[in-house]
């Protein structure tokens, strides 16, 4: 079977209790393409993301990765090694060091031996600048660190795509730029990626595509060209440049 | 004192003996109290709503009567019933299973205190729920329960002594015979104190340096 597409989201629908957070949500995410998911608070992006890869099952709807039914799938397991997930609070181990958490899945899922596992994981602390830092705990890190060994965790497990959750949230602004520039070089690699984010600074400048969501629909989607200075919707620009006030143009 | 030095040297060997049984009994129930707590604690938490629900009210029935009254449910209790059990063995079984709940508990607390984001990453890497559990949650929580466990091996220590009214020759035990021989109680368990104390402090340590072996940043254990 042949799919166009690397994921394909069905109609997605979710509640939670009598809070209806996802009212019908499809798209499509393509090889190579960096997609952004921009809205108000409890829009239901993040809840969107969780869908992907199970962690939080939908009511409705199907996610397809290239020919796998994730919904239905018998493997979830191993489909979550082919999808990267990037927390918010970075969800590191906090009992392993930073190599130790980009080896963790290796070794436990991959079943790689010990020194392969390490040659790898290396080779991602590197990529994401962190080489010097491979034997300190997540308690020894600034935010930011915390933040790039998520990503070297994820980019180790050679995942089909990554999906960042507000991977800046947390972190104070001096510290956002050092993870967008690793994000932004992942996107020019090529990287599949499906972000959660409110900087519109980088979304603008790295996203082949934005969607716009409210209330649990998507307003809009299209390139951040269109969608900043050419939306269709009025509420999608009153959004984007209410953002754009708030965080300021992240300079990258 | 010459009282008490003489005592002690008279009787070493019976005092030596006693300690032994009592190490053996704290250290034995101790280390398959913790295999059961863990077991209890997993299946507490993670469980289906059978196992969880035999579990807990088990927990809560250790936890709620008194550890002598298990004891001799265990030894006085069980012969009618055609397990007739030596005093070590019974208070064996008494101390592993009281010990395995409490134990059960302090984990299951120290568990609890790991937070959900750290399973939701590892299911995310791929791990099933037991491998984020073996790999992830337990590695912390173990690190975490340390010194409640340390805590509860003291208790355990000093309550092997109720091993004694079921004849089990621990260290109590051998210090009432030897008490009842000479007619000096009191400078007999002045004794026996003491030897617990010592053990107590023994063991304490050995707990603090597993502490510091296994602290890493983020898990420092303040006192």
């Amino acid at each position: 079977m042949s799919y166009k597409h690397l994921l394909r989201i069905e109609n997605l629908h979710k509640s939670f209790g009598s809070n209806e957070v996802l009212k019908g949500i499809s798209f499509n995410l393509d090889r190579g393409e960096t997609k952004v998911i921009v809205g108000p608070s409890g829009t239901g992006k993040s809840t969107i993301l969780n869908h992907i890869n199970m962690l939080v099952p939908p009511d409705e709807g199907h996610i397809y990765l290239e020919d796998i039914d994730v919904t239905t799938t018998a493997d979830i397991h191993k489909v979550r090694q082919e999808i990267g997930f990037v927390f918010q609070d970075f969800g590191l181990f906090n009992h392993l060091t930073a190599k130790g958490n980009v080896m963790v899945g290796l070794i436990r899922v991959k079943k790689m031996d010990k020194k392969e596992a390490e040659e790898l994981a290396m080779f991602e602390l590197k990529r994401v600048g962190l080489t010097e830092f491979a034997n300190s705990y997540p308690a020894q890190l600034s935010g930011g660190q915390k933040q790039r060994v998520g990503i070297a965790r994820a980019l180790a497990m050679q995942p089909k795509l990554i999906l960042f959750d507000e991977p800046t949230s947390a972190l104070d602004p001096e510290l956002t730029g050092e993870v967008l520039t690793v994000m932004r070089n992942l996107a020019d690699d090529g990287m599949t990626m499906l972000i959660v984010t409110h900087e519109m600074g980088f979304a603008r400048t790295v996203a082949d595509e934005m969607i716009f969501m409210e209330f649990g629909e998507i307003v809009e989607q299209g390139s951040p060209d269109k969608l900043f200075n050419d939306p269709v919707e009025k509420r999608t620009k009153e959004f984007l440049f209410k953002l754009t006030e708030l965080y300021g143009e992240v300079d990258l | 004192m010459r009282d008490i030095i003489e005592i002690f040297l008279k009787n070493y060997h019976l005092f030596f003996n006693g300690l032994l049984v009592t190490i053996f009994l704290t250290v034995v129930s101790s280390f398959m109290g913790t295999i059961l707590g863990i077991f209890l604690s997993l299946g507490k938490i993670y469980g289906n709503k059978y196992i969880s629900g035999i579990i807990s009210p088990f927990i809560g029935l250790i936890q709620g009567t008194p550890l002598l009254v298990q004891l001799f449910v265990i030894y006085y209790g069980l012969p009618p019933y055609g397990f007739r059990l030596g005093a070590i063995t019974a208070a064996l079984i008494s101390f592993v299973i009281n010990s395995g709940a409490y134990q059960a508990e302090y984990l299951r607390g120290s568990i609890q205190s790991v937070s959900s984001g750290q399973l939701k990453a590892a299911l995310s890497i791929g791990m099933s729920k037991w491998q984020g559990i073996f790999h992830i949650i337990l590695p912390q929580a173990l690190r975490r329960v340390i010194p409640a466990w340390t805590n509860e091996f003291i208790y355990l220590l000093k309550y092997t002594s109720l091993a004694y009214i079921i004849t089990a020759p621990e260290l109590m035990g051998e210090a009432k015979i030897i008490a009842s021989r000479n007619y000096l109680y009191f400078k007999t368990y002045l004794i026996v104190a003491f030897i617990y104390l010592i053990v107590v402090i023994f063991f304490t340590n050995i707990f603090n340096s597993i502490e510091r072996k296994y602290a890493i940043p983020g898990f420092e254990f303040k006192r």
